[in-house]
């Protein structure tokens, strides 16, 4: 029998396929028949309201709750049929309460899972040091304790741990909710940058709109137990599936959307003399950002600098309406 | 078990000398809880309610659980002499700490919430005392004090050897009452023990508020487990 | 012998062990004779003294195994809390001095008798401690363990039992000094310890000797608790490791 992949390997898509779940003396299930394929190296993002299922779904990936129908897998690899143990360090998990081991030192706390698979000390030491770096702490605070650190701080700590491994997976269940909004800010900046480098494949459950968006490569919109919607951040505001998603995300999601893009990834209209006068603004604002500039200086043109300070030509309000308003995403996919 | 047979057969033999030792047990025993709630309920109380004194009314538990009660009433006959002050002295300072640490600890520990609304609402410190903290507080305080009357009852076995009466005594007494004496009064001052701390059960039980009725039962016969560190 | 402490105690007047070269503090029986206690050291109270300390580590060492394990047990099994707390209350109730009598008829005056009744009051302090210590691990710590794949058994010894140390150290200490304390009334049934020359003293109603050997009990016992809550401090490293 195959074991999850090894570690330090690419990451592995996972798949959902008519998983169901059902709880004993309820009527209705906590998911039902959900269908999703997450491609390797990619973010996914779950959201609902509660009660939605989307962190059932997530612990039904490492068997912390059983599958009653359909299965999931990993690479190809059921995760039914996989040892429960084994399956499970291949996997890195994170979640709200983060869980660190109060009674371990940052050190030992990472390196659990590399010690359960019989690494040996120099390596384990060595891991923990990239990790620090990567999650942006510093090497004295391996041998320091979980008690002394901050809640965001901590976060990071069991992100490392989580990945200490090489797991090729990584479940995070609302990680970043019980840290302030700078905070937040900060870890999703991180994680997002961290991700960027080790490309594995993430579950992300969050309650919160603006973090999927901003997290996900895709979002699954999932209530009562089912998805309503699976596509990319733009599908998903450009074209919402029904009126509950239209709900949900927000009646500002035109404005959202402009999120999603920065000045220098649009194309500009060229200068002409009679632009001198118009307010600057950076080429690596995003448009809602050069929207909003607009809206309170009242002008309706910016002009857009480069980092080395030259004009790269100007942006009108009308072109920020148009990204803001079109019924396709850019890809010309139906949501 | 012939002993058994025996020690009741010595019982029934003895019914009224039995139990005339067991009401001077109990006299004697009440004696010193009465003694003891006197002075450290309030003490206790008022050191909770106020916030101080926390070393002395913890550490008080841990230093009485630490003094032998024979070595005290030992000490106590080297000082006091044989007699009955000497068995009281003895018993209420064998007493006194878990019902002391757990009346602190009991008003100290009441929901500081509950008391910043109280003291919100107007009422003066006595009634906050007596309407939130006290009530609030009886059942850690009232386990503090059951398990100062049992450990009453069981030192006054051993107050037999400083004169001071009681089942105690028969016990110490082979000479004279045999073996099947020894087991009847060891038998009857084991049913008192347990009578005893039914009977503080049944009250603590009435004591507290409907509400608060959670965690009960003979785990709560300690005082609660204080980590000194 | 021992048993018949009665009788002089009610003839009133102590008895002075009278010797060849008495001094005058003997003599005189005040209250401590530091001359005497120290010729005596090692003929009368050291014995006895390591008497005592074997017998409380036997039983607080055997009351730990047992109690351990009805812990763990309670701890997977939950019904089998309450009956395991009313048994070990139950004996926990038991007046020392009448236990160990009633132990007589059955194992005799030994060691033997003495030990089961010292063991039986270890057990539900040590139970308790251990169980809620068990019981208020976080959980989050213990979510996080089993999601990365501990077993079990792995659970409970990497992250369960260490973060339990602190209340099970507790209760270690709490029993120690109960059973130091409860194990001078061993004497009377003559198996040593600290009891025997505070027992012997009454009868003879030497001061300095019962002085002498109730002290040194309660040496014991807060010379233990000190050096526990030092081993406790050891142990758990992390406990005082907390945010600036």
């Amino acid at each position: 029998m195959q074991g999850v992949p090894d570690p330090g390997s690419a990451a592995a898509a996972i798949e959902f396929r008519a998983v169901t779940k059902r709880y004993p003396g309820r009527e209705a299930p906590a998911v039902r028949e959900l269908s999703l394929s997450v491609p390797a190296g990619e973010i996914c993002v779950l959201i609902g309201p509660s009660g939605s299922g989307k962190t059932t779904a997530m612990k039904m990936v490492n068997r912390l709750i059983d599958i009653t129908e359909g299965d999931i897998t990993i690479g190809e690899q059921s995760v039914r049929s996989l040892d429960l143990t084994e399956l499970r360090r291949g996997i890195g998990y994170v979640f709200q309460q983060i869980g660190l081991f109060p009674h371990m030192s940052v050190e030992d706390n990472i390196g659990t899972v590399p010690r359960l698979l019989g690494w040996n000390k120099q390596r384990i030491r060595d891991r923990v040091g990239e990790l620090l770096e990567l999650v942006g702490l510093e090497q004295s605070d391996a041998r320091r304790y979980p008690g002394q650190f901050s809640g965001g701080q901590r976060q990071r700590i069991g992100v490392a741990r989580a990945m200490a491994a090489g797991q090729p997976i990584m479940l995070m269940d609302e990680p970043f909710g019980a840290v302030d909004p700078i905070a937040r800010d900060r870890l999703q900046n991180d994680f997002l940058r961290l991700h960027a480098e080790v490309r594995k494949t993430v579950i992300f459950v969050t309650h919160d709109i603006d973090e999927a968006i901003k997290m996900g490569h895709r979002i699954a919109i999932l209530k009562d137990g089912e998805l309503v919607q699976y596509g990319t951040p733009d599908d998903i505001l450009a074209s919402p599936a029904n009126e509950f998603i239209a709900d949900f995300v927000g009646a500002d999601r035109g404005l959202k959307r402009l999120l999603l893009r920065e000045l220098r990834d649009i194309e500009l209209t060229s200068l002409n003399g009679g632009t001198d006068d118009l307010p600057t603004v950076d080429e690596r604002t995003s448009l809602r950002d050069a929207l909003s500039l607009m809206v309170t200086r009242r002008v309706t043109a910016l002009t857009v600098m480069g980092e080395d300070g030259e004009r790269r030509g100007t942006v009108s309000m009308e072109t920020l309406a148009h990204f803001a308003d079109r019924d396709k995403s850019d890809t010309g996919v139906e949501a | 078990m012939r002993s058994i047979i025996d020690a009741f057969q010595f019982i029934g033999d003895n019914l009224h000398f039995m139990l005339t030792k067991t009401v001077e047990h109990l006299a004697l025993s009440g004696a010193a809880i009465a003694v003891s709630l006197v002075i450290a309920i309030p003490l206790g109380v008022t050191l909770g309610h106020r916030h101080r004194g926390s070393f002395l009314a913890i550490n008080a538990s841990n230093i009485g659980r630490a003094l032998p009660s024979l070595a005290i009433i030992s000490i106590g006959i080297g000082i006091l002499g044989i007699g009955f002050i000497n068995v009281m002295v003895a018993m209420v300072v064998l007493a006194v700490p878990p019902m002391l640490t757990n009346a602190y600890v009991a008003v100290d520990g009441v929901d500081p919430d509950a008391v910043e609304a109280a003291r919100a609402a107007g009422m003066s410190p006595g009634q906050v005392l007596r309407q939130v903290e006290m009530p609030l507080a009886v059942p850690l305080m009232f386990a503090g004090i059951r398990t100062g009357a049992v450990y009453v009852v069981a030192t006054a076995t051993l107050a037999a050897i400083a004169g001071g009466g009681g089942l105690g005594d028969v016990i110490v007494n082979q000479a004279t009452y045999g073996t099947p004496g020894v087991i009847a009064g060891a038998l009857m001052v084991t049913a008192l023990a347990f009578l005893v701390e039914g009977l503080f059960a049944v009250i603590q039980r009435l004591l507290t508020p409907r509400a608060l009725r959670h965690e009960e039962g003979p785990a709560e016969l300690l005082a609660p487990v204080i980590e000194g560190t | 012998m021992i048993a018949q402490l009665a009788l002089p105690i009610a003839q009133g007047g102590p008895v002075i062990p009278t010797f060849q070269r008495g001094s005058n503090c003997v003599r005189e029986n005040r209250q401590f004779c530091w001359e005497w206690f120290s010729s005596h050291w090692s003929s009368t109270f050291q014995p006895r003294l390591i008497e005592h300390i074997e017998l409380t580590a036997i039983a607080v060492g055997i009351g730990f195994v047992i109690a351990f394990v009805t812990a763990l047990v309670a701890y997977r099994w939950e019904w089998a809390v309450n009956p395991a707390t009313a048994v070990f209350a139950l004996v926990y109730t038991i007046p020392s001095l009448a236990f160990f009598q009633l132990m007589v008829p059955f194992t005799g005056l030994t060691r033997l008798s003495a030990e089961i009744a010292l063991v039986s009051y270890t057990l539900l302090i040590l139970f308790r401690n251990i169980l809620t210590g068990l019981r208020e691990v976080p959980p989050d710590a213990i979510e996080a363990a089993q999601a990365m794949g501990l077993t079990r058994r792995q659970t409970l010894t990497r992250v369960e039992l260490p973060l339990a140390m602190p209340a099970i150290m507790a209760g270690i200490r709490i029993a120690t000094v109960t059973i130091i304390s409860l194990a001078t009334v061993a004497a009377f049934i003559g198996v040593g310890g600290l009891g025997e020359p505070i027992f012997n003293a009454i009868q003879t109603g030497f001061k300095t000797q019962f002085i002498a050997a109730g002290v040194l009990a309660v040496l014991l016992a807060l010379v233990t608790d000190a050096v526990l809550v030092v081993v406790q401090r050891l142990l758990t490293p992390w406990a005082r490791a907390k945010v600036g």
